[in-house]
């Protein structure tokens, strides 16, 4: 995945790649949400949200602060009851039910681990609430340390832990109840760089050993993208798309969505003409018209957004093969160079600036586009993205 | 801002010496074998010997120490109460009534709440004819409303620090509303609730003018007592009764001091 | 639907809101209830009866017959101009207590805000240990120390620097020193806290910026120590001006407090009304500052989280 500021940063094979998608192939949702509302004080914090989750996969909910999520975590949890609306899991209404009875558990952002207990007393202790026998709480303590990996740190306090410890704390702690559903609520805000990127492939083997749906609440795309199978990206209390990282990456069902996730191009235009399977559209501040793929037939003169990813785009300093390609031509305005990639911010006659990313293919130490050059911009009609508001 | 300046050393200097002179002075005077201040006739326990005859003197001792117990336990309780309403229920009915009820004993003189609550039980007897009589429980129950006020201020601010989440962790992994209180809440505030106890327990044990007013015939509390004897001049056996409160006090913060280190210390290990 | 969309975890909340009634009932009974009694005795009239007051509502043949108040109280308060100085004596009294309080105090508070942590603990504590002895005690051993015959004199006498004992005991001098003595605990802590919380970085960009160490002191440390100042003061303040043991045990016959006035018209002349308008008279002339005390209570608890 290109993205501006990752640049070559990524880590060796992402080992043991989780499936994708649900693993069970048929049946009822583990969670349905439906049309849950939440309101503060005249303030709608969830509004009308409907959703499903499915059995076994890992799932994010993506916005930035104040969207909702939030709150809708602690829906999920119970400690709010919503306003309207209700949360079945595994087919049950869990709408009025209190969160110690709920087969749920919570990974809080602050880890909240217990000051007063050693790390194995913390991590029995929704056992010795379930009332299992001391001895098989013993084992099973055992048992989760070990596959947290946290075994020689057992008699220790919180307080002497490093943050990546007691993280691995708070997760054997909610785990070791063997929930139907783990939520995690911004499960690597609080971790350095290095850690993260550990972290995260971390929990998606977690995840995947252990059959568990997870639901990650984040603000940060780039953690809800490599984890999730699933991501619903949230706005205001509302979801504004639901789906796997490619189509939300891709198939931005708004303007929103496409704006929020991943860097793009926004271009306002007006529908010109259509036929064949692609529109026309003609766009007044780049002082040009270009094509997209459309199944349906639009009216002339509707707006209508139109977008392009920057590394969709080609840039050269010859002209490129038009064929089934929108092409465009400019001057670089501005240009980053980060070793595995370069970005182009390329100003176009009418004023309008497109932004570019290519990948450096050739080995050169010499930059093959400079400030000032002119260029063309192209890309395939497939690649344009077209929004309704 | 390295170099200390030398007057900012000799003012605090000097209101150390200010706080412990008096101090030490009643020690000392306490193993006085004369009756006068003003001469020093040797060391001497004879008034140690004095307080252990003086029968008047321990049951007023006696006295103080069961009210004092009895408030500050209540105090306690009740103001923690108040304390975690104030603290938790942003939406409390009546929450400013509250507010202001539990910080002004902090600061109302004495006399005022002495009187009040005298004529309180007066005007209490006549229409439902409890209290009959006054004596220990009427202290007891002064002591514990304006101890109370003391109470909050330092459960509070041990709230304060707290976090939240650690109650909602542990409802989270099953725990019902009052196990969680007694698992986590109890334990976190353990701290704040013993000191707000020492405190409570402290202020009933030193208590003269409220006591005094709503005092009755027969309950004659120590500081009532010393008053008494107070007035008329120094007596050296009330040096010995407070060289004995003083290292009282000293053993029991020296030992909470040692106490909260080692715990510290083996945390560590 | 939820009642109440303000609750988090339901339950708990829902309990302490019901729990907390059993406190607030006290407090409205045990508090609250006997100012309403104080204002009521302070307009009646003294008999000599069991109270020693005319009761409120006359109760007749036929039933209540309508309420039975005096003024005379309050104006017996007025007319003689004897209370209006016993009032402000003890206002002036206890400002200057509580002026040399903050004078001895700030200092104390912070050079401990500045002390590492360790001795930080230590030196508080230090602070602290004499609060925990008993206050009448502690009083009463300025008696000792200021006598004529007592330490101070004999050691001042015996090094010559004096040929006269020094009358420092019962007089306004020893009250001060009882009030500073007294208070002096509750004065550093609130300063300290609040100093404690000074960030030294701003004292270092105001030395960066051109400004002398008294000069910082008074632009940067002063102004934002004001609320610890303020807090202390009225914990200081508003208790002396009812103070009662200090100038009874340390004070002259002619000390005038209004604290030692309230007993004396209370247990000596046995007039329990007048009492009770003095009372009245002393709560409204320290309400002002009570709830500006609470004002900055609540606000160093917002601070402080």
């Amino acid at each position: 995945m290109n993205r501006i500021g990752n640049g070559g940063s990524k880590n060796a094979e992402p080992a043991a790649r989780p499936a994708t998608g649900p693993r069970e192939p048929a049946g009822v949702p583990l969670v349905q949400i439906q049309d849950l509302t939440k309101r503060f004080d005249g303030v709608t914090a969830v509004d009308c949200v409907s959703l499903d989750i499915l059995r076994g996969e890992l799932f994010a909910i993506l916005g930035s602060s104040g969207c909702g999520k939030t709150t809708l975590l602690r829906l999920l949890a119970g400690f709010e009851q919503p306003t309207s609306g209700t949360i079945l899991i595994d087919g049950v209404d869990m709408t009025q039910v209190p969160p110690y009875e709920r087969p749920v558990n919570l990974m809080f952002q602050s880890y909240a681990l217990f000051p007063h207990m050693t790390v194995a007393q913390n991590v029995a202790y929704g056992l010795k609430k379930e009332r299992l026998p001391a001895a098989r709480i013993k084992e099973r303590v055992a048992e989760m340390l070990a596959l947290v990996k946290l075994e020689a740190l057992a008699a220790r306090k919180p307080d002497k832990l490093s943050g990546g410890e007691k993280q691995r704390v708070a997760l054997a702690r909610a785990l070791i109840k063997r929930p139907k559903l783990l939520l995690l609520d911004e499960p690597l805000a609080a971790l350095d760089k290095k850690l993260r990127e550990h972290t995260q492939f971390e929990l998606a083997n977690l995840q995947y050993q252990l059959g568990t749906t997870f639901v990650v609440v984040t603000h940060d795309q780039d953690e809800a993208m490599t984890l999730a199978s699933r991501i619903a990206v949230m706005e205001q209390g509302r979801i504004a798309q639901v789906g796997t990282p490619g189509e939300v990456y891709e198939f931005p069902a708004n303007r929103f969505v496409a704006d929020f996730v991943g860097d793009i191009n926004l271009i306002d235009g007006r529908v010109a003409g259509a036929g064949a399977g692609r529109l026309s559209l003609r766009c007044e501040t780049l002082g040009a018209e270009l094509t997209a793929l459309s199944d349906e037939a639009v009216a002339n003169d509707t707006a209508i957004c139109v977008a392009v990813r920057p590394e969709k785009i080609t840039i050269s300093r010859q002209p490129p093969d038009a064929t089934d390609r929108n092409v465009l031509k400019g001057v670089v305005l501005d240009l980053g160079y980060f070793g595995d990639q370069s970005l182009y911010r390329v100003r176009l006659p009418s004023g309008a600036v497109l932004q570019v990313i290519s990948q450096n293919l050739r080995r050169s130490a010499s930059l093959t586009v400079e400030w000032d050059d002119e260029v063309y911009l192209s890309w395939d009609v497939a690649s344009t993205i077209l929004l309704r508001e | 801002m390295r170099r200390r300046p030398l007057g900012l050393l000799t003012i605090v200097a000097f209101g150390y010496a200010f706080l412990y002179v008096p101090i030490l002075s009643v020690v000392i005077y306490s193993f006085n074998d004369s009756r006068l201040v003003t001469l020093w006739g040797g060391f001497s326990l004879r008034w140690y010997a004095h307080l252990l005859a003086d029968d008047e003197l321990l049951e007023a001792a006696f006295l103080s120490l069961r009210i004092a117990a009895v408030s500050a336990t209540v105090a306690t309780s009740l103001g923690a109460l108040v304390a975690l309403a104030l603290h938790r229920l942003t939406r409390l009915r009546g929450r400013l009534l509250l507010s202001g009820m539990i910080t002004a004993p902090l600061v109302m003189p004495e006399i005022i709440t002495g009187l009040s609550l005298l004529f309180l039980f007066i005007s209490m007897a006549e229409w439902i004819g409890w209290p009959a009589t006054r004596g220990a429980t009427t202290i007891t129950i002064a002591h514990i409303t304006f101890s109370m006020a003391y109470v909050v201020v330092v459960v509070r601010s041990r709230l304060a620090g707290m976090d939240e989440s650690l109650e909602e962790a542990a409802m989270d992994l099953g725990g019902r509303p009052l196990t969680v209180f007694f698992d986590i809440t109890v334990p976190m505030l353990l701290p704040a609730l013993v000191s707000g106890w020492l405190l409570a327990f402290t202020l009933s044990l030193d208590d003269l003018v409220i006591s005094s007013f709503v005092s009755g015939p027969g309950a004659t509390t120590l500081p009532m007592l010393i008053f008494a004897k107070v007035r008329l001049g120094v007596t050296p056996d009330i040096n010995a009764i407070a060289t004995i409160i003083i290292a009282l006090v000293i053993a029991g913060v020296v030992t909470a001091a040692l106490l909260s280190g080692r715990r510290e210390r083996a945390t560590v290990r | 639907m939820s009642e109440d969309t303000t609750t988090r975890g339901g339950d708990p909340r829902r309990w302490l809101s019901r729990a907390v009634t059993l406190p607030y009932v006290w407090l409205l009974l045990f508090f609250l209830a006997p100012f309403l009694i104080i204002l009521k005795i302070s307009f009646a009239e003294p008999i000599v009866a069991q109270p020693p007051f005319t009761p409120l509502l006359e109760w007749g043949e036929r039933g209540f017959e309508g309420l039975r108040t005096t003024f005379e109280n309050y104006a017996f308060l007025f007319q003689d101009g004897y209370y209006g100085i016993i009032y402000l004596a003890s206002l002036k009294m206890a400002a200057i207590g509580t002026l040399l309080c903050l004078l001895l105090g700030y200092p104390m508070a912070y050079f401990i805000a500045r002390q590492p942590s360790r001795r930080r603990q230590v030196l508080l504590l230090a602070v602290i240990l004499p609060f925990w002895i008993s206050f009448l005690l502690r009083v009463y051993a300025w008696i000792g120390l200021l006598n004529n015959r007592g330490v101070i004199n004999n050691v001042l006498m015996s090094l010559g620097v004096i040929d006269e004992p020094l009358t420092m005991l019962y007089n306004d001098f020893a009250v001060y020193i009882g009030i500073v003595y007294s208070y002096l605990p509750f004065m550093i802590l609130p300063l300290y806290a609040n100093l404690e919380r000074l960030d030294v970085d701003l004292l270092d960009a105001a030395a960066d910026l051109g400004a002398k160490r008294w000069q910082a002191f008074l632009d940067v440390t002063l102004p934002l120590s004001m609320p610890g100042i303020v807090g202390g003061c009225l914990l200081v303040f508003i208790p002396a001006v009812g103070e009662f043991t200090i100038p009874a045990l340390l004070g002259g016959a002619d000390t005038l407090m209004i604290g030692r006035v309230l007993w004396d018209e209370f247990f000596v002349s046995r007039d329990w009304p007048v009492a009770s308008a003095v009372s009245i008279v002393l709560v409204l002339l320290l309400v002002a500052p009570i709830m500006w005390f609470q004002h900055v209570q609540s606000r160093e608890q917002e601070a402080g989280r």
